[in-house]
């Protein structure tokens, strides 16, 4: 979407209660979501918030599980609702069948996901162990999401608007997949604008069938094999037409020799080895793909043509690596440098590992 | 309503009662004898008495109703297995005007979906449950529900329901009617025609209570499943009679204080 010009004043805000914000801005008619740390201040600052706001209508609800939650986001989206959600990693977990409904009913919505170190109960510090599951469905059947990665607070808010723009216009769920870090911590934020995302009619929701109209049914069951088949191509066609919505930023890629790729924030702290290295001399770029789902593969590709090798840097075991792996189809050699559990990896300990790749690569040149 | 028919012979005939437009013109696919197409019938004439039909939603749970959606002409959402509490709740947030139902299984209701049925009752959504309770689970070939009498043999209860490994059956309505969300309680049945009376009166009650915005409404509805239960349906009202009713009484369990 274009940036419009802002004169509101900076605020200091934490990522959830920025997202939150945003969420009030965007005109949500709707909030279900359940308490699960690092975000429970989305619901906490909708509850504080939204009764003072005289001009809204918004329905904010404490469910009693996440289970419920993604099924109440499910019947208000279906009733033609803009809604949301908000959840971590295992809560996330527990919506997958939700969400794989909500995707085959084709329902537009928006899934914030402040991504926690699993597997398992795991721990609440941050991770981005859940981009195969945001990326490559989640739940069961071909599906997929629209991913947006903010990599700061200010994108914290501003992807609430743009994931329900893109939710809108292609009926499909939008998930923010953000991590603990960006969830809890502050930083300067100008809010995107109050009422600043216009509402489309949804002439195919349950709001009670009129005589001028056929009956409108919500629903994933296609029992007819047939039938599901061209359910599935309609999807497939729509995904393919979603391509066009890749976006992503470049950090000093002309001249780079390396190039980094990583996303939310990996991306920030790879922004810092960037300058880090070209004060010692060592070229390296950075690519950070903003949404994960459509993937920049094209433009990674076209890169790998410039640059000798390629570091991959997530808070992971390695995920969106595979993605890059494939873009690159083996052209040049695809690294990967990940912390898992919680853990973040420095931009000096980043900078250590494409030394000790650089003398490698000049060893077997030699 | 109200149509005149021309016979060949000059005769005038006066249509006086017909399928209501709340009801599609679609054969029902469930077994002869089945419970299910009566409660439709009986749910749609009364949106359709009500003249609320374009102010009705539904949802249809997952078991053998549901293709609910095809026969209730009617805006409805096909919910997830036990969720459809939780989709009427999202409905009902953000159309508080329009009038929400469920339609459920003793599977779906109280099995996998008893927490958002708890849930939705201890909220006192203003919406009506409709739970249909037949004791087995029909769709899937007839396994044991989690209302499945003691002794009662079903696929997974090949040698009768064993309470010592599967408990009791769950009295559900009654542990809704506890919760102070719930304002109306009944369990009916439709096994002849004076309980498919009674059961339009008591949804019709439902409907006109969640326009006065009075909280939830439950109505148990016994039924039979002559497939499952391996019955002729003629059968099947006799084991309704002597075996369902003692352990699911019918009758109101919890009315408003008028």
């Amino acid at each position: 979407m274009e940036k419009e010009i802002r004169k509101e004043e900076p605020r200091l805000m934490k990522g959830n209660e920025a997202l939150a914000e945003a969420a009030i801005r965007a005109d949500i008619d709707a909030y279900f979501g359940y308490p699960i740390t690092p975000q429970s201040e989305v619901i906490e600052y909708l509850m504080r918030e939204v009764p003072n706001r005289k001009d809204k209508k918004i329905v904010v609800l404490q469910a009693e599980s996440e289970v419920a939650s993604i099924n109440m986001v499910y019947g208000a989206a279906g009733a033609g609702a803009r809604v949301m959600t908000s959840s971590s990693s295992p809560g996330i977990s527990l919506m997958q069948e939700g969400i794989s409904y909500i995707a085959s009913a084709q329902l537009p919505c928006l899934i914030v996901n402040v991504v926690r170190g699993g597997p398992g109960l795991g721990t609440i510090q941050p991770s981005q162990g859940d981009y195969f599951q945001a990326t490559k469905g989640g739940g069961h059947g071909d599906y997929h999401l629209i991913v947006l990665a903010p990599a700061s607070v200010q994108e914290m808010a501003d992807f609430v608007f743009d994931a329900f723009h893109l939710a809108e216009k292609y009926r499909n769920p939008a998930m923010i997949l953000a991590d603990g870090a960006l969830g809890q911590m502050m930083e300067k934020v100008v809010l995107p604008p109050d009422g600043g995302l216009s509402k489309q009619p949804k002439p195919w929701a349950t709001t009670g069938k009129t005589k001028d109209r056929n009956h409108n049914i919500i629903t994933s069951l296609f029992i007819q094999p047939e039938e599901m088949e061209k359910v599935n191509l309609e999807l497939q066609k729509k995904y393919e037409a979603m391509q066009s919505e890749v976006r992503w930023e470049e950090f000093q890629t002309d001249d780079a020799e390396i190039l980094l790729v990583a996303f939310g924030l990996s991306a920030r702290i790879c922004q810092k080895v960037v300058d880090l290295g070209r004060e010692k001399g060592i070229k390296i770029g950075l690519l950070r793909p903003i949404t994960l789902y459509p993937f920049p593969y094209k433009r990674i590709d076209e890169l790998a043509d410039k640059v000798e090798f390629i570091l991959d840097v997530e808070m992971n075991a390695g995920q969106m690596v595979e993605d890059v792996r494939l873009a690159v189809e083996g052209k040049v050699p695809v690294y990967f440098k990940g912390r898992m559990g919680g853990m973040i990896a420095t931009p000096e300990e980043i900078l250590q590992e494409i030394e000790a790749i650089h003398e490698k690569q000049n060893v077997l040149h030699d | 309503m109200n149509e005149k028919l021309l016979l060949d012979d000059g005769t005038e005939l006066e249509q006086v009662f017909c399928r209501p437009d709340t009801l599609t013109d679609v054969p029902y696919h469930y077994c002869p004898g089945c419970g299910h197409s009566v409660v439709h019938n009986v749910l749609m004439e009364v949106v359709d008495e009500l003249d609320i039909q374009d102010k009705t939603i539904g949802v249809a749970p997952v078991g053998c109703s549901v293709f609910a959606y095809h026969y209730m002409n009617i805006d409805m959402q096909e919910a997830a297995h036990g969720r459809a509490c939780a989709v009427a709740t999202g409905i009902k947030r953000v159309l508080p005007d329009k009038l929400v139902f469920t339609y459920q299984g003793d599977g779906d209701l109280a099995a996998i979906g008893t927490a958002e049925t708890i849930h939705t009752v201890n909220r006192g959504e203003n919406i009506l449950i409709v739970f249909i309770n037949n004791g087995i689970y029909g769709m899937t070939g007839g396994q044991m529900a989690p209302t499945t009498l003691p002794g009662m043999v079903t696929s997974t209860s090949p040698y009768g329901r064993d309470i010592h490994m599967s408990g009791y059956p769950l009295k559900i309505t009654e542990l809704a009617a506890q919760l102070p969300g719930a304002y109306y309680v009944t369990r009916q049945s439709v096994h002849n025609p004076n309980a498919v009376r009674k059961l339009k009166k008591a949804v019709t009650k439902a409907f006109e209570y969640q326009m006065q915005n009075k909280g939830t409404c439950f109505i148990e509805v016994v039924s039979n499943c002559p497939s499952g239960w391996k019955m002729t349906p003629v059968e099947t009202i006799k084991y309704l009679e002597e075996v369902m009713f003692p352990y699911y009484p019918l009758g109101d369990v919890k009315v408003p204080k008028e």
